[in-house]
């Protein structure tokens, strides 16, 4: 991590000519790590930067179940340093549990981080008080993960995006990959509605779009679309710890002091072309129940905003992250859902695996591809995972 | 197989209430709209939000009310009977059997469309002080008007600076004006409807601020200070006391400021149509800025939506006060709605709306400089816009973060406002952009050398009102909604610690999620 540049400088990439397609923030993260490396970056997305799911999401940067969750809590303290932008990231959450059952569930959290060497407190009511001090008298008790944290998504995938120009790479916005050329058993061109792009090697990363342009080159990645919304409030005072949740939400108090929280039902949609709209609906009603049952003492704030964000799920919600064997010059990676908080470490195993082959800092093979082999066809159908009729 | 559990479909409440036609907003247009289409047989029902709440009108929300309406922290019960008598032909809508609901926010409307198909019809979100409920409709017809065009200056977070519209409201609809003099910023049909208004009601006009060198329209009998802006109000915490007025281009030929005492500055530059549940629907929506900004795709009374109908300001500015217009517009809205009629609302010739607004942003900013907030809610400095720079709590900005501006993030791609305001907060506040897109949009475009419509619109959400989360809080939650609620998407393996998969333990710790036991 001693390759920091100051800002303006802007070092001439000669390494291999790599194009990512998706300017989500696990795109761009791995833009950033081959740029380090000193790879000639190229990064295209179809709208702006994190304009999808990447943007649109908690910030939540604890993730005890993935095999990058040590990486991740790693890589975050540093990230402001290392890119050079403010993400608004802040260490530390507290999970608030309403009864026993949402207790048992954070205790579960803890005991599997602690096996990484993560502690966490259990807090009595008057405890949980002093560090969110917009709970009620409905609280039974919580948990304080000494790990974790939060952090801005917008802020944080515009970071990485101009951490990428700051390194000689290319930001390619509005122009949508059509078609990707092969030519030997390699990838040799992305195809643009803003031109053509040779390469040397290429990296997928374009969320709910990842299944239909890994068909481009001949691999079938299961993966289904669906749309998720949340909630903002107008700003509060500042709780001692804003990366609590719970009752079903997840989100964080902003360092402004919104309150941005989501949860509840997503809508599967159809199996194309996403389309470009991303319509909130009256769920913002059931969110604001919630939300005012976990902090009673907000129940006067205002909602100012809604919004919704389409997000791809693998069949078993976990990631795909591997280099294909054929074209051999093709990574891809899918965060199945869960990719914000994670993506400074994958971006650097993306990155290991376009330069060395493989993942270096952590065993990520059973996210490949391999065990979705045998799918049935119908696979959305038997999990139930299809879009609604159109009402009449 | 049947369908997961965890997703939306058949989750949603029926509606609290029905109605065939609603209609939203109980102006002139609404109102004739209502009329019309009970006269035609429709079930019909009228939502309108006056009076709103105190803590809206300490807000600004709907309209600028510049901390000069009369008693506006007491309860809103208390204009209910001013508002009421305000409306003309309100009695007729009774009489017609229109389900009036007045003092009823309308904070949101939602169709089935592309990405959404899980609603159970047609429904609008409406909610009062205490509660908030859906009610189903086959057609929706919106009037919600225009709101004012605002402008910041030195100054103009103080009492007494109010818009065109909110000054209208106050002293037509509330009648709780406690102003007195009034200057009035720009000279066109607008500026001159407010000074006749308040010479109507007793009030005195200081005169009309022109930063073009002849007045917009006939000035009558009042003052005009041509070829002047804005340069700062002063006043106290009591509000306005004085208007400085700056010789535009700053007056190399020596003239001095102009000191005009008022203890309120109306702002009357121009007015924007409400076009935001139109965009909460999903209606494509089109710049047009000589219609006043963005307005909805296709021939009025229909939208680009099959049940959605718009009459008055909203789908393009009519003329200026002119009742009659937005009456006829109301009752071909109902009659489209009803599928009586497929004439088309016939708009005045386009007003100077586009340069107009330009010249006075320019002039506002040779005046008052770039440390001027362009957002008030989130305290934004013109500077801070223009730099695309995080807001000063995030702490000191770091090196290559401050070598970043507008001109840098042009080089990617032309400007989108969201963009900016997911960067430097413009526009995020609880008004949500409602006192200053127009004006971000100007600064932007000023700022990159585009059109004024060519700065694409910054979406509007549901709420379209600030409310309270007790307020809409779903009292009527299904069962269906309550059991099944799940933080994220209740795929049980996705969990799963990394370790643990392919291992025995693996169906032992499956179900891990973030989902939740309901008791039931």
């Amino acid at each position: 991590m001693s390759d920091t540049r100051a800002a303006g400088q802007k070092p001439e990439q000669k390494g291999p000519k790599i194009v990512i397609i998706g300017g989500g923030v696990t795109g761009l993260s791995a833009g950033w790590w081959l740029a380090r490396a000193g790879a000639n970056v190229t990064v295209v997305e179809r709208f702006i930067v994190g304009w999808e799911a990447s943007g649109r999401n908690g910030g939540g940067c604890t993730h005890y179940q993935s095999p990058l969750f040590v990486e991740e809590q790693r890589l975050w303290p540093e990230l402001d340093r290392l890119l050079g932008y403010p993400t608004e990231y802040r260490r530390e959450r507290i999970g608030i549990a309403l009864n026993a059952a949402q207790l048992a569930r954070f205790r579960q959290m803890a005991s599997i981080a602690a096996g990484f060497g993560f502690t966490a407190t259990e807090l009595d009511r008057r405890e949980l008080e002093k560090r969110v001090p917009l709970i009620g008298e409905n609280a039974f008790g919580g948990i304080h993960f000494h790990f974790g944290g939060h952090a801005n998504p917008q802020r944080t995938v515009q970071a990485y995006a101009w951490a990428i120009q700051d390194l000689g790479g290319r930001l390619l916005q509005h122009a949508e990959a059509t078609a990707i050329r092969c030519r030997g058993g390699r990838a040799v061109s992305v195809e643009t509605t803003r031109g053509s792009f040779p390469l040397d090697a290429l990296v997928i990363a374009a969320g709910p779009q990842t299944g239909m342009l890994a068909r481009e080159v001949g691999v079938d990645v299961p993966l289904a679309a669906a749309r998720a919304e949340m909630i903002v409030t107008e700003p509060l005072p500042l709780m001692p710890v804003g990366g609590a949740d719970g009752n079903g939400l997840y989100g964080r108090q902003t360092l402004r002091g919104n309150l941005a929280y989501g949860g509840g039902p997503h809508e599967w949609l159809a199996d194309h072309r996403i389309p470009p709209a991303r319509p909130s609906t009256p769920l913002l009603r059931s969110l604001s129940r919630r939300l005012v049952e976990l902090f009673p003492k907000a129940a006067h704030a205002r909602v100012i905003r809604s919004w919704a964000g389409i997000i791809e799920n693998t069949p078993d919600g976990r990631p795909v992250i591997e280099r294909l064997r054929d074209p051999g010059n093709v990574t891809i990676a899918t965060m199945s859902s869960v990719g914000f908080g994670l993506s400074p470490a994958s971006g650097h195993a993306i990155r290991d695996l376009v330069l060395e082959g493989e993942c270096r800092f952590a065993d990520i093979s059973k996210l490949s591809l391999a065990r979705f082999a045998g799918l049935a066809p119908d696979w959305r159908t038997s999990q139930g995972w299809l879009p609604l009729a159109p009402a009449a | 197989m049947t369908q997961d559990p965890k997703s939306i479909g058949g989750k949603y409440a029926r509606p609290a209430g029905q109605t065939e036609l609603l209609v939203i907003g109980a102006g002139p247009a609404g109102i004739a709209a209502a009329i019309e289409g009970a006269r035609a047989g429709a079930k019909v029902m009228l939502v309108d939000e006056n009076p709103v709440a105190g803590a809206l009108i300490g807000l600004d929300v709907p309209l600028l009310f510049g901390g000069r309406m009369a008693g506006a922290g007491g309860s809103k019960e208390r204009f209910t009977e001013a508002v009421a008598a305000s409306i003309p032909g309100l009695e007729e809508a009774f009489d017609r059997g229109v389900d009036v609901r007045l003092g009823t926010y309308a904070w949101g409307a939602f169709v089935n469309g592309p990405a959404l198909a899980s609603l159970p019809g047609n429904v609008a979100g409406i909610a009062d002080e205490a509660a908030s409920s859906m009610i189903g409709f086959e057609k929706l017809i919106i009037a919600t008007g225009a709101r004012d065009l605002c402008f910041f200056f030195p100054g103009s977070h103080l009492p007494g600076v109010v818009g065109a519209n909110g000054l209208a409201a106050m002293l037509g609809k509330y009648r709780a004006f406690n102003g007195r003099r009034i200057l009035i910023l720009g000279s066109g049909s607008l500026a001159r409807a407010s000074a006749d208004l308040a010479i109507a009601h007793g009030l005195e006009v200081a005169g009309f601020v022109e930063v073009r060198a002849e007045a917009q329209a006939e000035p009558g009998p009042f003052p005009l200070f041509a070829s002047h802006v804005l340069l700062r109000a002063e006043g106290d915490l009591s509000g306005v006391r004085a208007a400085v007025l700056a010789p535009v281009g700053g007056g190399p030929d020596g003239r001095p400021e102009i000191h005009v005492a008022c203890d309120t500055i109306c702002l009357a530059i121009g007015r924007v149509p409400n076009i935001e549940l139109l965009d909460v629907l999903g209606a494509r929506l089109v710049a047009r800025p000589e219609r006043g900004g963005f307005v909805p795709e296709g021939a009025p009374p229909a939208t680009s939506l099959p049940d959605i109908f718009v009459a008055g300001d909203v789908a393009g500015l009519g003329p200026v006060q002119d009742a009659s217009f937005a009456r006829d517009s109301g009752r071909l809205a109902a009659r489209a709605a009803r599928g009586l009629s497929e004439a088309v609302i016939t708009y005045p010739p386009p007003a100077d709306c586009q340069a107009y607004p330009r010249e006075w942003m320019r002039a506002l900013v040779a005046a008052g400089g770039l440390g001027v907030m362009a957002c008030q809610c989130e305290e934004v400095t013109r500077a801070d816009l223009l730099g695309v720079q995080p807001p000063r709590y995030l702490g000191p900005r770091p090196p290559a973060m401050t070598a970043r501006d507008l001109a840098t993030l042009l080089a990617d791609g032309p400007v989108n406002q969201d963009q900016i305001k997911r960067l430097t907060r413009a526009g995020m506040g609880s008004c949500q952009g409602r006192r200053c897109r127009e004006q971000v949009a100007l600064l932007l475009a000023l700022g990159s050398n585009a059109e004024t419509g060519a700065i694409a619109l910054p979406s509007w959400r549901a709420p379209v009102r600030p409310l309270p989360l007790s307020v809409l809080a779903a009292s009527d939650e299904t069962q269906e909604m309550r059991r099944h609620w799940d933080a994220w998407f209740g795929i049980s393996t996705q969990w799963t610690p990394y370790a643990d998969i392919g291992t025995e333990r693996e169906a032992y710790v499956s179900d891990f999620g973030l989902g939740e036991k309901e008791p039931e």
